[in-house]
């Protein structure tokens, strides 16, 4: 009875407690900067795609939510001709965005997607992709990867010795 | 004014009042709810969500009205009405403000408990009639709950009557005027609250309802204003019990400075209140609990506290 009549109190003492809600259209909750909401294709620093169109994210999706194709340009230089990623499958794990080799998908704190129409939810490569450089600045793969392309010969790369003959080691 | 036309305005003020009061009680309680809860409550409809009993209402008209198969159809129609019926008649013996009263009746708690039993029907019949386990399971313990109750209801008021001498409210109500009966009555006081809880099956002692139990109890079949009528007829009872705890107990409409009417309201209110704080803090017991406490506590208790009162009152007269 006595512990009854302690509820009643304790139970009472909350009208006067701060409110844990949070009026969620007119007051934001916070999101991490490391957030995994909506995903979004990202350019190198001179503004080209980092996506190499390697597969590599299509593979890891758990739930086949990404779709695309490959294609090169004249230079040798591989971009996705398409690319479509359907996010009323997409269960934001990030796993595309850790298997991503040249951090071109990367998941960043957006959560408002809601659609009326499902069709809605499928966004293709040009809503995906940015103008931004993402969460990771300065990165451009073909700047440290050791390929010939278009504009970069072999050796040419940042932190990258020029090619050696094999034939001076004997 | 005229007699006639006096008690039709005091009739519709009150039938008005109280269906507005048990629509914003609702809200009352939804938001209150959620203010014991940490959280906000419904608070977009309208300034502080005030509105939402009348979206409440719209959505629970606009419902389909079902039947289901095999349900005992006119008892299944019945059942709802009779819940609102009695707890408004109930009403018409409530002193609300000298001169604000629908029914000088001089046996009013009479009257009161013989209402209040019939009210039980209504749960009852509703749980018989929907032809489902549940709902014959909520009635059953509706009935059980009520056997218990019931009677020491009626012991605990007996106290106050002996007292002031009468079974009119309004006498009862103009005795208390040098000192409310919750001071000489305390316990007489607690037992009726226990049984007022009991008896509108307001948490903690929902067990007809039971939704954790018993899907929705009587009323898990009611769909559209059906449901909604059970929905009225409980706050409308509850609303009755805490006048009549008012009323019996705390002086009804006296008070100093502010206008009578003004006290009984406030005081109702309060009870009201209550009722939403109970609703928030206590957990639901386990149904042969809540029937052991009625028979082998409070039952004696009530029996103690009229016998002390009958001897209190005898020994002060000789």
């Amino acid at each position: 009875m006595l512990s009854n009549i302690r509820t009643l109190w304790l139970v009472f003492k909350h009208l006067f407690r701060k409110r844990v809600t949070v009026q969620y259209p007119e007051e934001k909750a916070y999101l991490a900067p490391r957030y995994r909401g909506r995903i979004v294709l990202t350019r190198d620093p001179d503004g080209g795609e980092r996506c190499v169109a390697c597969y590599l994210c299509a593979v890891a999706c758990p739930v086949d939510c990404i779709a695309l194709d490959s294609a090169e340009d004249e230079t040798g230089r591989r971009y996705p001709g398409m690319f479509r990623i359907n996010f009323s499958r997409c269960i934001y794990c990030g796993f595309c965005e850790e298997a991503c080799p040249t951090y071109a998908i990367q998941l960043v704190p957006d959560v408002e997607m809601a659609e009326y129409n499902r069709q809605n939810m499928v966004y293709e490569k040009e809503h995906l992709l940015i103008d931004g450089q993402g969460k990771y600045h300065g990165y451009n793969y073909y700047k440290v990867a050791g390929l010939a392309i278009g504009g970069k010969g072999k050796g040419e790369a940042r932190n990258e010795d020029p090619p050696v003959d094999p034939k001076s080691l004997f | 004014m005229n007699p006639v036309l006096h008690s039709f305005l005091v009739i519709q003020g009150v039938l008005i009042g109280l269906m507005t009061l048990a629509g914003v009680l609702v809200w009352i309680e939804r938001r209150l709810l959620a203010f014991f809860q940490d959280r906000l409550g419904p608070n977009r409809c309208g300034p502080f969500g005030f509105l939402i009993f009348v979206a409440d209402g719209i959505k629970m008209v606009t419902k389909e009205d079902w039947i289901p198969p095999g349900a005992d159809k006119p008892v299944f129609v019945l059942a709802p009405a009779i819940i609102v019926i009695t707890a408004l008649l109930g009403f018409a013996i409530i002193p609300v403000a000298p001169g604000i009263l629908i029914l000088d009746l001089n046996i009013g708690i009479l009257f009161f408990l013989g209402v209040s039993s019939m009210g039980i029907y209504s749960t009852v019949l509703g749980g018989w009639a929907s032809n489902n386990k549940y709902s014959l399971l909520g009635g059953l313990r509706m009935s059980a709950q009520m056997f218990s109750y019931e009677v020491f209801m009626g012991l605990a008021l007996m106290g106050v009557v002996i007292l002031s001498g009468s079974l009119n409210l309004r006498e009862i109500v103009e005795s208390q005027t040098g000192l409310w009966y919750v001071v000489p009555q305390f316990l007489g006081f607690l037992i009726f609250l226990f049984a007022g809880l009991a008896e509108t099956h307001r948490l903690p002692f929902d067990m007809p309802e039971a939704e954790s139990e018993l899907v929705a109890g009587f009323h898990t079949e009611y769909s559209s204003m059906k449901f909604g009528m059970f929905f009225v007829g409980e706050y409308v009872g509850v609303t009755l019990i805490s006048a009549l705890i008012v009323t019996l107990f705390f002086g009804g409409w006296q008070g100093p400075v502010l206008p009578p009417i003004v006290w009984f309201l406030l005081k109702t209110m309060a009870f009201l209140l209550f009722f939403v704080l109970l609703r928030a803090a206590i957990p639901r017991p386990r149904f042969d609990q809540l029937l052991a406490w009625g028979w082998k506590y409070i039952l004696p208790l009530a029996l103690l506290n009229l016998v002390i009162t009958g001897a209190v009152v005898l020994a002060q007269a000789n």
